[in-house]
């Protein structure tokens, strides 16, 4: 299968997740329905496509020019050796995605590190919390919303023990 | 209170709980390991990390392409180099920039230079901590023959910044080769006396054979790259699975190993630097000598810019010693030939108008290095696996997001798995041989 006929292969597995197909300075592009995020990345994981390795997960923020923030997985094939870009796009209100823990393990560090930043829910996550920043901490940082440099309240002192 | 915990939430009444970290000698940069014990039996551990963030990527949100460089060494600051090369490359896919051969033999050499000397300070401080201090002094020592390659031509040890959009900063020090001959030569020698003291040193063995086990599929599902996947006989190395720069023309083997416990990524490290030792004296040979620079008066900058508002002046100009190696002659055999892509020479932009013009527009604010509009994902070969950038840019002078896929951050999250049931000495060697690198895992 070439690049061209896996793209159609997967376009055609995934039937209606699929929103669209498009190609960013070489890399492979698959744009999905965020409710068909889990499904669809089960289906990549297994065989005929086999992308073993959930490479990254991150978000960008689209919030203020078209309400919605954008998941943007990464994954990679071991044994067909090609990449693919995965996105997904949930509405800046409320933004809410299915989790991937289950599917791959590092899914609960990378979904607590976007959680964290952008304020992302993962439904289904076993320990959603905050993970580069601390418990109290107010906002999510790479929100657009929030402005860089500021600075955060002062948290208590734990009590000695 | 709610206990903010997971271990603290699950953990029986009757066993102990103990931090190790965030300041403990065993936890390079910061990391807090949260380990309920039954003695010294581990039932359970939880990471906790974040000490080191600084918010690299909202930083890079607000400095401009040119600019946020310099954050890029601060990632995983043993091998900065190739961090920068990481940055670049992904920037340069955007613009779809050429980068001069000469320029792509430099960056394959700085790479292997920073990749030996990020293995050599993992397995110098796992060794440490191992209680192998010989190895620790060892490995240092030649990690300084190989900084001071690194120092000569960039000017700094870990700060390098050298590794520029549309190519490199300055050409090699004119000294290059023999220091870089001097650097394989002593570290060959570490390699040598490191392998006798620990290939075979029961105490060694006892901590690193068999403990720290990842079967293949974990370390999969864990997005394990770099010499920890190896280790588990997987020969995935972003050099051979997608060649970059010059790597399809050179000569290279990708060690693996078969057990995927402490001691294969300990032994998936030495091989690793051998063959990076190999490809440094291949693509030594392959760098041609440079050529000298024009004979003839020099004048000062000043005395330039005087003359130069009458007519345009040919003599050569002294420039500072910081810009040694990016004399005019020089650079336009280092950095690609589009315009604007990259700082223009200091002698045009000291003597005639229009490369004033271009100094400029190349840093003024709004102007400069612009991608265009879009997203891309590029990855390297990093010291701990693949150091993949993504970015989105939407036509400004600076990025609209960016962010690092950090190889240690998939690695280190394993840990909790790794060293569950086993005993508490297993931690400092399982971590140390994840060579977790702080500044890059919190960004």
């Amino acid at each position: 299968m070439g690049p061209e006929n896996l793209i159609d292969a997967i376009r055609s597995s995934l039937g209606e997740a699929v929103l669209d197909v498009a190609d960013s300075f070489g890399d492979a592009v698959l744009v999905i329905r965020a409710d068909a995020v889990r499904p669809a990345l089960a289906a990549l994981r297994e065989a005929p496509f086999d992308y073993a390795l959930l490479l990254d997960l991150t978000c960008v923020d689209f919030a203020a020019a078209e309400g919605r923030f954008e998941l943007v997985y990464h994954l990679y094939s071991l044994s067909r050796n090609v990449r693919l870009r995965i996105k997904a796009s949930v509405p800046a209100g409320d933004p809410a995605a299915a989790t991937l823990v289950g599917l791959w393990k590092n899914a609960e560090w990378l979904e607590r590190e976007v959680y964290d930043m952008f304020g992302v829910r993962f439904e289904g996550h076993p320990d959603l919390r905050r993970l580069l920043t601390y418990e109290g901490f107010e906002g999510h940082p790479l929100r657009k919303s929030y402005p860089w440099r500021l600075e955060q309240p002062r948290i208590p002192l734990k009590d000695d023990v | 209170m709610e206990p903010l915990t997971r271990i603290e939430r699950q953990a029986r009444p009757e066993s102990m709980l103990l931090n190790m970290g965030p300041s403990h000698p065993a936890m390079h940069g910061t990391l807090r390991i949260m380990l309920e014990l039954d003695g010294e039996k581990i039932l359970n551990a939880e990471c906790e990390i974040g000490y080191l963030h600084r918010g690299f990527e909202k930083t890079c949100e607000n400095k401009t392409w040119f600019n946020l460089l310099i954050y890029t060494d601060r990632l995983n600051y043993v091998s900065p180099l190739i961090n920068n090369l990481g940055y670049v490359m992904t920037v340069e896919k955007m613009m779809g920039l050429a980068v001069p051969e000469r320029a792509q033999l430099i960056r394959v050499l700085m790479s292997e230079l920073s990749r030996v000397s990020d293995h050599l300070t993992c397995l110098a401080a796992m060794a440490m901590e191992s209680g192998a201090f010989t190895v620790f002094l060892y490995m240092m020592k030649a990690r300084e023959y190989l900084w001071d390659v690194i120092e000569f031509t960039t000017g700094a040890r870990m700060t390098t910044s050298y590794i520029r959009i549309g190519g490199v900063r300055a050409d090699l020090h004119p000294e290059w080769r023999g220091s870089l001959a001097t650097a394989i030569k002593e570290t060959r020698k570490v390699l040598k006396d490191v392998s006798g003291l620990l290939d075979q040193n029961s105490i060694f063995l006892g901590r690193t054979r068999g403990v720290g086990v990842i079967s293949r599929e974990d370390a999969l599902s864990y997005g394990w790259t770099g010499p920890c996947l190896r280790s588990t006989g997987i020969p995935y190395d972003v050099r051979k699975a997608h060649p970059y720069l010059v790597y399809d023309r050179l000569l290279f083997e990708v060690p693996v190993g078969e057990a995927g416990d402490n001691y294969d990524r300990y032994s998936v490290r030495m091989r690793e630097m051998e063959q990076s030792l190999r490809l440094l004296e291949q693509v030594a040979a392959l760098i041609p000598d440079a050529a000298p620079l024009p004979a003839g008066p020099v004048i000062e900058p000043a005395e330039a810019i005087r003359r130069s508002r009458r007519t345009r002046t040919a003599e050569r100009i002294r420039l500072s010693p910081n810009l040694e190696g990016s004399e005019k002659d020089r650079l336009a055999g280092l950095t690609a030939a589009a315009p604007l892509a990259s700082v223009p020479a200091k002698e045009d932009t000291y003597t005639t108008m229009e490369g004033l013009i271009s100094h400029f527009l190349f840093f003024m604010r709004g102007k400069g290095i612009r991608p265009p509009k879009g997203d891309a994902y590029f990855s390297v070969e990093g010291g701990n696996g693949e150091v993949g950038f993504y970015i989105v840019s939407d036509g400004s002078d600076r990025p609209y997001r960016l962010h690092l896929r950090a190889p240690c951050f998939h690695i280190v999250s394993a840990l909790e798995q790794l060293i569950r049931g086993r005993l508490l000495a297993d931690v400092i060697p399982t971590f140390g041989s994840m060579n977790m690198i702080g500044g890059e895992l919190d960004r």
